[in-house]
């Protein structure tokens, strides 16, 4: 009943984020001139748009593939997030917990301190397809751990188990920088997060993981609701918990693990945008997943245009200005909460 | 209705629930005692599927360990002795949940499950908490609103693990009454486990008492409540005295 306007209000923050964040930039046309162009680009329709063919490749080929991707990104780590928190019934848990931006950041540190150089006429990227793999791994490692000791019984150990692996990983990578000091600048850059040069072929290689990623969780609406009441609970009303959770862990993961595999370790997301739809529209996951995906595109577009705006022509890490933005907003709104409460 | 045959509960090696067997007919209340520790919550745990057990259990010749999860829980619904109930959840999403075992996977609830939570609500008079959070009721109404969820599932057997403890006096009488009411309008069989030994006596057909694991004494109220097995059991110093209309009251004595 209340998710209703909320829903709509998801949809135009999401389409103003992304039409804002094609129209503004320090290089291209005149962002009125932009519209005209997109329509002159349409089939059956010609318009003089005055765009000349350079200034349509800043747009189409830098701005629009870069809006899309961080849409895409801002997305599914925000539902991952939300989805991790239903499974484990904890709040404070984002996508990463169970090791998936640790064991990301360990395998694209350890292609750019041994490969250097290397890969750069191989048909793929090599860094991105590394760092998928070892989130998956690292993922399946904790889970696999956690439930050695009965984690499937209770979500504490399993986070537990997160917690060891996300520590290993993390030591393991920071031995890896400080043996090969030189490629800090670049692990770094990776790892504070970058949409700069996103292509559309990093768009084509994530969305087919978010979109099914998205389904999965989505038909999962109900189950995490129920799992709200507790485990013992949930199977006495006839819910299969431990297949419930590992396939909402699974779907969220290969998710998260395809976005940070392009666009680095943007942290804040998957906690702040699941909290704030929560606050808005309460805490329902048949709201809180669709709204989570419309808030979730809507604020990572809207700080990559900041950081891209904030000190230009330079460009702030969208890391930074995620946690810049989300950390003070989300204060605020606990506050207007706590009052109003 | 239900029948326990010889089950029996571990936790890693240590058995907290010793071949138990009992026999429940169709609309009768069982009523389980016994000190802390004594087993009944893991018993009443074991047959609503949380945790494992040997033996068997069945409702009406079904043996629960082989049926589908959901198939089970349509015929026992549980009244947990803690329920977690989310602050943010509204009454009816609450009560909708009882619903869960007739929605199908990837399903959702139709409009006859919505029908089926809301005339639960209404019996249970909590219509006016549909859209109210949990976390603003008070303990009697979050009680019956656990009630409705497990009248919700129209499960014929019901399962309730201390439904009374967490309750002022007044409402330990509201809702052992509400349940003694639903079982006389719709026949529904009752397993509980009670602290409360004259209530547990007033509104259970007959008690099994329960002592590490095994069952010491079982029957109506004035042979199971007695003294010395409450001296044995218990290690209480209690009177035991029945009233001209039959009623067994213990009381503790200083």
């Amino acid at each position: 009943m209340r998710g209703r306007p909320w829903l709509i209000g998801g949809v135009v923050a999401a389409v103003v984020a992304l039409v804002l964040g094609v129209l503004s930039g320090p290089a291209g046309p005149p962002w009125w001139r932009i519209p005209l162009a997109l329509l002159d680009h349409l089939p059956l329709i010609s318009i003089d748009s005055g765009v000349s063919e350079t200034q349509w490749a800043i747009v189409w080929k830098i701005r629009m593939p870069r809006v899309v991707l961080g849409g895409l990104v801002g997305a599914m780590l925000s539902v991952g997030g939300a989805s991790y928190q239903g499974v484990f019934r904890n709040p404070l848990v984002d996508p990463y917990q169970l090791g998936a931006a640790a064991g990301a950041g360990l395998g694209a540190t350890l292609m750019l301190a041994t490969f250097r150089g290397a890969g750069g006429d191989w048909p793929v990227d090599p860094v991105p397809a590394v760092a998928f793999t070892f989130a998956l791994g690292a993922v399946a490692l904790t889970y696999v751990v956690g439930a050695a000791f009965g984690g499937l019984r209770s979500t504490a150990t399993l986070v537990l188990a997160g917690v060891a692996m996300v520590s290993l990983l993390t030591a393991v990578q920071t031995y890896l920088l400080q043996r090969n000091s030189e490629v800090v600048r670049e692990v770094y850059t990776w790892i504070l997060g970058r949409l700069t040069n996103a292509t559309w072929a990093d768009v084509r290689m994530v969305a087919p993981y978010v979109g099914v990623s998205c389904l999965v969780l989505w038909l999962h609406r109900r189950h995490l609701d129920a799992l709200r009441v507790g485990d013992d609970e949930a199977t006495a009303l006839g819910v299969p918990v431990a297949r419930v959770r590992l396939v909402v862990v699974t779907a969220a993961t290969l998710g998260t693990a395809a976005v940070v595999s392009v666009s680095g370790l943007i942290g804040f997301v998957g906690i702040v945008v699941p909290h704030i739809v929560r606050l808005l529209a309460g805490s329902s996951y048949r709201r809180v997943l669709p709204l989570s995906v419309l808030f979730g595109a809507a604020f990572l577009v809207a700080c990559d245009i900041l950081g891209r705006l904030a000190i230009s022509p330079s460009e702030l890490p969208i890391g930074v200005v995620t946690a810049f933005i989300g950390a003070p907003f989300f204060i605020v709104l606990l506050r207007a909460r706590s009052v109003r409460g | 209705m239900i029948s326990l045959e010889g089950v029996m509960v571990r936790y890693g090696r240590r058995t907290v629930v010793e071949a138990f067997s009992a026999q429940v007919g169709a609309g009768e209340w069982l009523g389980l005692i016994g000190p802390n520790g004594a087993g009944k919550s893991s018993l009443l745990k074991a047959a609503v599927g949380v945790v494992p057990f040997a033996g068997g259990i069945a409702v009406d010749g079904a043996p629960l360990a082989e049926l589908p999860t959901r198939r089970r829980a349509q015929l026992v619904a549980y009244v947990p002795q803690e329920p977690l109930l989310p602050p943010d959840m509204t009454g009816f999403e609450y009560v909708l949940l009882g619903r869960a075992p007739y929605v199908s996977y990837f399903g959702t609830e139709s409009p006859d499950d919505q029908a089926i939570a809301r005339a639960a609500l209404e019996r249970l008079d909590l219509a006016g908490f549909a859209e109210r959070r949990l976390g603003e009721l008070s303990g009697g109404e979050r009680q019956r609103l656990v009630i409705a969820r497990a009248l919700a599932t129209e499960a014929p057997v019901l399962v309730l693990d201390e439904p009374t403890s967490a309750l002022d006096i007044g409402h330990q009488q509201q809702a052992l009454d509400l349940v003694a009411g639903l079982r006389e309008e719709r026949g529904i069989t009752v397993i509980s486990a009670m602290h409360d030994l004259t209530l547990a006596g007033m509104y259970a057909d007959r008690l099994v008492l329960l002592h590490e694991g095994r069952t010491v004494a079982a029957g109506r109220a004035a042979d199971v409540l007695t003294e010395p097995n409450l001296t044995a059991y218990y290690a209480v110093r209690a009177t035991v005295r029945t009233e001209p209309d039959g009623t067994v009251v213990v009381t503790p004595r200083r």
